[in-house]
This record gives structure tokens, C-alpha cells and sequence, in this order.
């Protein structure tokens, strides 16, 4: 383990943020965009670089580690940074869907982009954080940091029913975080560690163990709040609502990357630290993932008429696999979360920018007024089917192998359950391609040729084209070479768990 | 007390200890004189004067924090006593009573009001509250709490031309001698039931906080005292705006200047909680059984009814006096939390320290926002604010924040805390209600976020009513503190050493 690479760590989550307060300070515009874009671009080079470094073997799996006091020291609160084998791919998508999103934010030309730039950037900063942080406490303060931004940037940039989105997410998505904050603190305090360090969390309870009864409660605590952050029917309903107000690339980073925050908690920290707990709530969580997530979700996915929303609902539909993966347990089905988790947040991503490109052009979101777009646009069409067929789960694209490992792991926990979530795949392949086919094929609507004629639509330029070619080269990285994420990831779901976690419960 | 014990005193340096409060209440004096001596032309200066004072002041108590100018901590024959936390309740008035001031130097010649006597006021109930937060003997803290309170009185209706300010003055005056009147009820029952003033040695002194603790320590169960603790925690509970004794609390809010509604709300609120965890601790401890479901009922009432009332305001000081209400909840559980875990009373100064920062940054915007009538402040006046005053609405932005205890700021490291000590403690009911209570003030809070900041992008419909002009921004010498409330704010949300290796060590 190189110290210097912990010390990449930090500077990776520290550009955006220092970059953020840099130009609150009053930076002149040119400048600003500069450094947005060297700030945007500094973390996903570290990350790749870390990546390439990732030792295959480290103290508790862990990699790049440092700890910095912020004076809570005496409540086992440190900032303690590193990556394992599941934050790596999730560091990584980060990196990668912050620069996507803070380039095509560059582009936008939003009324005061230099605010816009800023709260990008905390947000930026607070994703990485997220995923680099070892000691929980600090995972969810990274993660409100990235949140706060959200809010802000629904209320002032949002479309339409701004203010009632922006409301609507801030209540549900601030409950969602207080109750999974409860359940973390419930962790220290149950474990008898002292300490927020997720290594020492482990060793305590290992050593220690928490009874079932404990481990039930705290379970549901955090499933309840993480479930509601990831949109867990029937506590999903701010999810359409905000990503359609949302702007793109706020979209981009809340959809593709800040959603996962709680999947990751659940296969970081509560798989490893409370399984009788999960256990207890699997079945419970299985049921309400298949037929609500992806059942009901998914017929109210295909009788959406407005492709924001849509993709909203498709987001939430999608995350059904990913808990259904969860509550599988086993090591092949949080593996499979993790890939799905990387190649959702990719595609999502790919599709949010999509859109609001899409718009640009049409000036309208609703379905039922596009029309052959693909005879003008053709590259964009090119590239909004192919973010189609990856979200649908077409082999080649990352997706495929996420939604195939879920598959197999749910097999064993439940046929039946299996034969739903197949179903679904069918069901986002209805809406995905009968989208693509509104949007870009068949004759062109009467407001469309209205709309063009006034504004002739133009085909994707590079400043557009870069941040999608960006996601669109990930997808198939990762579709053609999972290896690259199934490794550090079975590395880490392999590694023993503290045994069993005893004591029956009384 | 006795000549002799004048004497010992006049001949010893007990009097240096209480150095800060004379030199507050001299310094409250010579403005008086500066008033009647200075021309006419000079007395604009008479402010700041206070201002340099307090200041001064502040700066040599937290000097001398640890040292300390006295050698023993319990003086002038048992009537004050000094701890490390009665010096941070010293430095938290003084530092609250100085913000105060500078808020009155915004608020004041806007409202064409007279001046010297405003600060000679404050700088009194200073130093009444400094002695309030050292008090080891209930006549000391009564007539420490009286001092304060009837100074309150007269700052409450300082504005005596607007019937608001009149109105809530008659408010605040009526509800304060009552609970004045239940507060001394209970002191008389604790010491009917304690003293025994024709015996000789311990039980001699009734009113002192020690002969209280070791006779409730014998008799845990008797009635008479445990009634007198429970009126006491009472008369309390109305200066922290703690459910039932909270009903004058937006009235008076509102009508008061907004300066004194800061005092209020961060002074005020702190004396009861500096009060309340000296007397849960040093005095009533033995009566656990009958205040932990005492307390914790009335911190979970307090969390709801704050919140709840404070969700359908529009009235921004109003809004302020409900929400802090609900700050009153929170801070309930601490001392709830305290009796178990012991670095909770370091928890709920934090919390204290940091409601203190953000406040006042918040009543400082509110300050500049308002105009001459500082009573009718509607939510709908800060349309417009972070575009025409992007300064204060970032500042309020990161206040109401604070407030509402979004990370990464201060006032989420103040809940936290207090929410792990009430985890350690076991009180998972308050915890549920803490949180609903939380959950449910983010709209609130947001909601004046989304009027400074959300609102009217949109350029106002042809033939509408013009906006209400906003008033004039901040000089630089406002800028700078608003900006420090603000950067402290943010600093301690990320780094917090400069309180924890202090408050917890």
C-alpha cells in the first residue's frame, strides 16, 4: 500500500469541494468553467489511476487508507478514508458520472451557471465522499453534503412543478436519511465498538456478536430509510416526480449515482454487520421489490406519455432488482447488485442527458408530440437506442451481466420471484423501445413540425457527444470486461464475515 | 448572613471572581452617565462603547477559562459557585449579548427609538444572567432570575408606540409573574420541607443547593419537596418556552423589537437550560425517578406543539418563536439524556453554541429585511432576496440550514449528539419523536429557504402590485459578522474541535 495513494484519495474528494468554494468566492465566469472542468476531471483520473493500483490483497480489504480527526475523536468519529472491493466500482462510476454530468452541465448554458457549477461540484465532492468513506458516520454526512445540492437545483433550475418536487423530495428524501442515521447510530451503539469505523464495527461485533432481536430491529430501521432514499415501493414516489423536475445533470448524478447510496449501505454495512437482521426482513423485502417495484412500477412505467418521467419511473422500476439481488444474501447476489448498481448508474445517467438533449430539440418532453426525429438527429438517435438497450439488459452493455448474476442468485432464493423479475426485463423492453420509437421514428406530430420549423433541430455536437460517449464507452467496457468489476468485488464479498453473529434471539 | 462573613469577604479578593459582572454592570452605569455628560453630537459613539465593552470582557473570561482569577469554587458563603460550566454560560451571554448589541445598531435608527437605555438594559440582564448561571443558593438565583426577567419586561416593549410591542410587553409582563410567582412557590415549599432555621449546623440554610440535595439524598420520597422541585422545574420551563409554559411565545416574539426576540430566543432560552441542568444535577438529583417521565413528557409535547404550530406561520418571527420551541424539545432530551449519560450536559452547550450561531445570523438577515416596523415580517418579503442580496440569502440559506440541522453544518453536529446521547440513554420514544419532529420542521425551514431563493425567477405578472422595495444591505462592519456567525457555522459543521476539546473533553 502506497501512502501516497491515500493521500490521491483525499485529493480526489477535495478538488470539487475546494473548487466549489473557490468560485462562491467570486471567481470571474471564464475562470470558473476552467476549473470546474479541471475539477471535474481530476477526480475521475485519480480514480482511474487508483483502479489500475488496487492491490489484490490489503489489511481488512481495505485500500488507501488514512484517518483525520475532526475533533469528535472521543465518540469514534474520525474522517477515515479507503476504498474496499465494493467502493471501488462505485468510486469509479462516481468519478465517472460526475465528469459526464459536470461536462454536459458546462454546456448547458443554465441562467446563472456559476451557482449551478458550485452546487454541482458539492455534490461531486460528496458522491466520492460517500464511497471512500470507511467510517459510516462520515458515509452519511457525504451523502446529505451531496443531497443538499439536490434540493437547491430542483428548486431553482427545475421544470415544471419545481417548487412542489423540490418540497415533496427534500420531506421524504430528509426522513428517508434521518431514519437510516438512527440505524447507524443504533450500530455503534449496539455493537459495543465506540466507534464509527466500519473495520472496527466488524471486529467488535464479530467479537461480540448482537442478538437477533437487535439485529431485526436495526435492520428494519435501515431498510426502512434506505429503502425510502432508493425509492423502495411504496415509498418511491418522489423519485418520478423529482427526476422529472430535476435538471439534467442533476438528474444524472442523483439517478445514477447519489440513489445508490443506500444499496451500498445495505450490501457494505448490512449484510456484513447484521444478516439475521436482513434475513428477517428478506422475504418481506423480496415481495415488495418484485411485485411492487417491478411489477407495478413497471405497468405504470409503460403508461407514461412523458419521457422524463418515464425514466423516472423506469429508475425506480430497475432498483427493484438490485433489492431483489439484496435479499438473496448470498455472495453471487450482492455481487450482482454491485455490477447492476455500476451499469444502472451509467445508463441512467446516458438516458437523463439524453433527454433534456432531446428536448433542446423537440422543446417538449411529452411522447405523443415527437416524432422521427431520427431522419434530422441521427447520432443522437444512434446513441439514445443504444442507452435503451442498455437499460433493457441487452448483452454487450454492462446491464446484462448485472441483471443475469441477480437472476441466478434469485433462482435459488425463489423461483417464482424469478419468473416476476424476468417478466419485468419484458416489461422495461415494452416502454424502453416503444420510447425510442415514439421519439425518433415513424411520421413527425403536427407541434413537432412546428417546433422544428421555427428551430431547426441540429444533430449532437462534441460538447454534447463527449459526456455521452463517456458513459456510452463505460457501458461497454464494463458489458464486454465485467471482470474488471467482478473481481475487486468477489475479493471483498468473499472475505470471511464475522462468524454467523450468534446468540439466539430472546 | 452575618456582618463577620461581610468583613471575610471585603477582606479577601472574593469580589475579583465576580471581576466580569461588575465590570458589565459598571460599564451599564457609565453609560447612563456618558448619556448626561457627553455633547449631544457625541452620542452616537455611546454603543459601540458597550459593544467594546462586552467585547473586552468576553475576551478576558475566556482568557482566564481554565486558570481562573479564584481560588476556591464555592464563595461568598455558598451563594455562588464556580464551575466549568457556569464559565461557559458566562461566555455564551457574553458573546449572545454582543450580538445582540449589534443587531440593536441595525434595528434601533431604523425605528427612530431612543438608544442608550436599550443597551444600558442589556448589558444589566448580562450581567444578571452571568450571576443566574453561577447561583448556588435559591435566593441568589431568585433574585438573579428576577433581575433578568424584569429587565425583559422593559425590552420587550421598548418600541412603546407600537401596540405590538405593547401588547406583547403586557403579555410577557403578566405571564412572567406568574410563572415568577410558581417558581418561588416551589422555592418556599423545598425550603419549608428542608430548613429548619432554629437547629443549628446542615439544615440550617434551606436555600442552599447542597442542604437541598443531601436532605431530598435521605428523603428521596418526600412530598412536599419533591411538589417544590416540580414547581421550580415549572417557573423554569417558562423561561425555556417548554410545553405548557410556552403559550406566550409567539405573541411575544413578535412584538418584541428584533434584537430582544434574539435575547429571547438565545439568552433567555440558555439561562433556563444553564438553570435546569444545575438543578437536575446538584440539587434534585435524587428525585430521578419522578423527573426523567416529567422531563421526557414534557420534551416530546414541546418537539410536537413547536413544530406543529410552527408549520402554518408566515410570520417569520413568529415562525422563529415556535421553531424555537421546538429547539427547547431537543434540548429537553439532553437534559432527559444527562442524568444517564454525563457528557450530554456537554452536548446540549454544543447544541446551545451552535442554535446561538445560527440564530443569530438568521435574526441578523431578519434585521436587514425588515423596515422601520419590524413586527409584520411575512415570509413573502424575502421574494426576491438572493437575487437582489445574494449575501443575505446566502447567509440565511446556511442559518435556516443550520436550524434545521441539515449536514454539514453546525446545528446537525448539535443534534447528532444529542441524539447519541439519547441513544446511549436509551430513549428511543423521544428519539421518535425527535426525528418526526426534525422531519416535519424541513418544511418550515425549507419553505423560507424556497421564498428567499426559489420563488421569483420568474419576472412578476404585467399589472401586479410593485414588490415592497427591500431595505438597504449590510455595511461592511455587518457583512464581517454575519459572515464570521456564518463561517463558524459551516467550520463547525466540518471540524469540531474548537467546541468538543472544550465542552467534551
Amino acid at each position: 500500500m502506497n501512502p501516497s495513494n491515500a493521500q490521491l484519495l483525499q485529493l480526489a474528494i477535495a478538488t470539487p469541494l475546494v473548487a466549489a468554494v473557490i468560485i462562491a468566492c467570486g471567481l470571474p465566469k471564464r475562470f470558473s468553467t476552467k476549473l470546474a472542468a479541471a475539477a471535474f476531471t481530476v477526480p475521475m483520473l485519480i480514480a482511474l489511476w487508483l483502479w489500475s493500483q488496487f492491490p489484490a490483497e490489503g489489511a481488512h480489504n481495505y485500500a488507501y487508507l488514512s484517518t483525520t480527526y475532526t475533533g469528535l475523536g472521543n465518540f469514534g468519529i474520525s474522517l477515515k478514508l479507503g476504498l474496499n472491493g465494493i467502493a471501488l466500482p462505485m468510486f469509479l462510476l462516481a468519478a465517472t458520472v460526475g465528469l459526464a454530468a459536470g461536462l454536459y452541465a458546462l454546456r448547458s448554458g443554465a441562467e446563472r451557471l456559476k451557482l449551478y457549477l458550485v452546487l454541482l461540484l458539492i455534490m461531486h465532492g460528496g458522491l466520492l465522499g460517500v464511497f471512500a468513506s470507511v467510517d459510516i458516520f462520515f458515509f452519511y454526512f457525504f451523502h446529505e453534503l451531496a443531497l443538499i445540492p439536490t434540493f437547491i437545483m430542483v428548486g431553482i433550475w427545475g421544470g415544471r412543478d419545481r417548487n412542489y418536487a423540490a418540497m415533496k423530495l427534500t420531506i421524504y428524501l430528509t426522513a428517508g436519511a434521518m431514519l437510516s442515521l438512527l440505524g447507524l447510530i443504533a450500530l455503534y451503539v449496539k455493537s459495543g465498538a465506540n466507534s464509527f469505523d466500519l473495520i472496527e464495527l466488524k471486529d467488535a461485533i464479530a467479537a461480540g456478536g448482537l442478538r437477533g432481536s437487535t439485529q431485526n430491529w436495526i435492520g428494519g430501521l435501515l431498510l426502512l430509510g434506505f429503502g425510502t432514499l432508493v425509492s423502495l415501493w411504496p415509498l418511491h414516489t418522489w423519485a418520478p416526480l423529482g427526476y422529472g423536475a430535476a435538471p439534467s445533470s442533476a438528474a444524472m448524478l442523483h439517478a445514477g449515482v447519489l440513489k445508490k447510496f443506500g444499496l451500498y449501505g445495505l450490501i457494505q454495512i448490512a449484510i456484513p454487520l447484521i444478516p439475521l437482521g436482513l434475513q428477517h426482513w428478506a422475504w418481506k423485502l423480496a415481495l415488495l421489490a418484485a411485485l411492487g417495484n417491478v411489477l407495478v412500477v413497471g405497468f405504470v412505467t409503460m403508461a407514461q406519455r412523458d419521457l422524463k418521467q418515464m425514466l423516472g419511473y423506469s429508475s425506480v422500476m430497475h432498483m427493484g432488482y438490485c433489492f431483489l439481488g439484496i435479499a438473496c444474501l448470498s455472495t453471487i447476489g450482492s455481487g450482482g447488485v454491485v455490477m447492476l448498481m455500476v451499469a444502472h448508474g451509467l445508463s441512467v445517467a446516458l438516458l437523463f442527458l439524453l433527454a433534456t438533449s432531446i428536448h433542446h430539440r423537440t422543446h417538449t418532453f411529452d411522447l405523443s408530440e415527437m416524432g422521427g426525429l431520427a431522419q434530422k438527429t441521427p447520432v443522437l438517435a444512434a446513441f439514445f437506442v443504444a442507452a435503451t438497450m442498455a437499460s433493457i439488459g441487452l448483452p454487450g452493455f454492462a446491464n446484462f451481466w448485472g441483471e443475469l448474476t441477480v437472476f441466478v442468485a434469485l433462482w435459488k432464493f425463489s423461483p417464482a420471484l424469478t419468473a416476476v423479475a424476468v417478466a419485468g426485463v419484458v416489461i422495461s423492453a415494452i416502454y424502453g423501445l416503444r420510447a425510442a420509437a415514439r421519439v425518433f421514428f415513424g411520421p413527425a406530430s403536427e407541434q413537432l413540425q412546428r417546433v422544428t420549423a421555427q428551430h431547426p433541430p441540429a444533430d449532437l455536437d462534441w460538447r454534447e457527444k463527449l459526456p455521452a460517449l463517456i458513459l456510452i464507452v463505460a457501458l461497454l467496457f464494463f458489458g464486454f470486461y465485467p471482470k474488471a468489476v467482478s473481481q475487486p468485488v468477489d475479493q471483498a464479498l468473499a472475505a470471511p464475515v464475522p462468524a454467523a453473529v450468534t446468540l439466539p434471539s430472546r | 448572613m452575618s456582618t463577620e462573613l461581610l468583613k471575610a469577604v471585603a477582606a479577601s479578593n472574593e469580589w475579583w471572581a465576580l471581576g466580569p459582572e461588575i465590570i458589565v454592570a459598571c460599564a451599564a452605569l457609565s453609560l447612563l452617565v456618558m448619556e448626561m455628560v457627553l455633547p449631544k453630537k457625541d452620542h452616537y459613539a455611546i454603543p459601540y462603547f458597550a459593544l467594546v465593552a462586552l467585547g473586552m470582557v468576553l475576551v478576558t473570561v475566556g482568557m482566564y477559562f481554565h486558570t481562573g482569577w479564584h481560588e476556591q469554587d464555592l464563595m461568598f458563603g455558598g451563594l455562588i459557585r464556580i464551575t466549568d460550566a457556569s464559565q461557559t454560560a458566562r461566555l455564551f451571554f457574553l458573546l449572545s449579548s454582543l450580538l445582540v448589541c449589534f443587531l440593536a445598531t441595525i434595528c434601533l435608527p431604523r425605528a427612530r427609538a431612543p438608544r442608550v437605555e436599550f443597551y444600558h438594559i442589556v448589558l444589566v440582564v448580562t450581567a444578571a444572567l452571568m450571576l443566574l448561571a453561577q447561583a448556588n443558593h435559591f435566593v441568589m438565583f431568585f433574585v438573579a432570575l428576577e433581575t433578568v426577567t424584569i429587565g425583559f419586561y422593559i425590552l420587550v416593549s421598548y418600541y412603546r408606540e407600537r401596540s405590538l410591542s405593547l401588547e406583547a410587553g403586557l403579555k410577557y409582563l403578566v405571564l412572567g409573574a406568574l410563572s415568577s410567582a410558581i417558581l418561588l412557590f416551589g422555592i418556599v415549599l423545598i425550603y419549608g420541607a428542608v430548613g429548619r432555621v432554629e437547629v443549628d449546623g446542615v439544615v440550617h440554610n434551606g436555600f442552599e443547593y447542597a442542604t437541598v440535595l443531601n436532605f431530598l439524598r435521605e428523603n428521596p420520597d418526600n412530598f412536599l419537596a419533591t411538589a417544590g422541585a416540580l414547581l421550580v422545574i415549572g417557573g423554569v420551563a417558562f423561561k425555556i418556552g417548554a410545553f405548557p409554559f410556552q403559550i406566550w411565545v409567539p405573541d411575544v416574539y413578535q412584538g418584541a423589537p428584533t434584537p430582544v426576540t434574539a435575547f429571547l430566543a438565545v439568552s433567555s432560552k440558555a439561562a433556563g437550560f444553564a438553570v435546569l441542568l444545575t438543578l437536575v444535577h446538584q440539587v434534585f438529583a435524587p428525585l430521578e425517578a419522578v423527573l426523567v417521565p416529567v422531563l421526557s413528557l414534557l420534551a416530546a409535547a414541546t418537539i410536537l406543539f413547536g413544530n406543529l404550530s410552527a408549520l402554518t406561520q408566515r410570520n417569520t418571527k413568529r415562525l422563529m418563536g415556535l421553531s424555537g420551541v421546538s429547539h427547547a424539545g431537543y434540548l429537553l432530551i439532553g437534559v432527559v439524556a444527562s442524568f444517564t449519560v454525563p457528557w450530554a450536559q456537554g452536548a446540549v452547550w454544543f447544541y446551545l453554541f451552535t442554535y446561538l450561531l445560527a440564530s443569530m445570523a438568521v435574526f441578523g438577515v431578519m434585521a436587514y429585511v425588515a423596515g422601520p416596523d419590524d413586527s409584520g415580517e411575512e415570509l413573502d418579503h424575502y421574494d426576491r432576496l438572493a437575487k437582489e442580496r445574494p449575501f443575505l440569502g446566502a447567509v440565511l440559506a446556511i442559518g435556516v440550514g443550520s436550524l434545521a440541522g441539515i449536514p454539514p453544518l453546525a446545528g446537525f453536529m448539535g443534534k447528532l449528539l444529542l441524539f447519541m446521547a439519547a441513544f446511549q440513554a436509551h430513549l428511543y420514544g423521544l428519539l421518535a419523536v425527535a426525528i418526526v419532529g426534525v422531519v416535519i420542521s424541513i418544511f418550515y425551514y425549507f419553505g423560507w429557504i424556497r421564498s428567499a431563493w426559489f420563488e421569483s425567477w420568474t419576472p412578476p405578472a404585467p399589472g401586479a402590485a410593485p414588490a415592497r422595495p427591500l431595505p438597504a444591505g449590510p455595511k461592511w462592519a455587518g457583512v464581517a459578522t454575519l459572515a464570521v456567525l456564518v463561517f463558524a457555522t459551516v467550520l463547525l459543521g466540518f471540524f469540531q474541535a474548537p467546541l468538543t476539546s472544550w465542552l467534551l473533553p
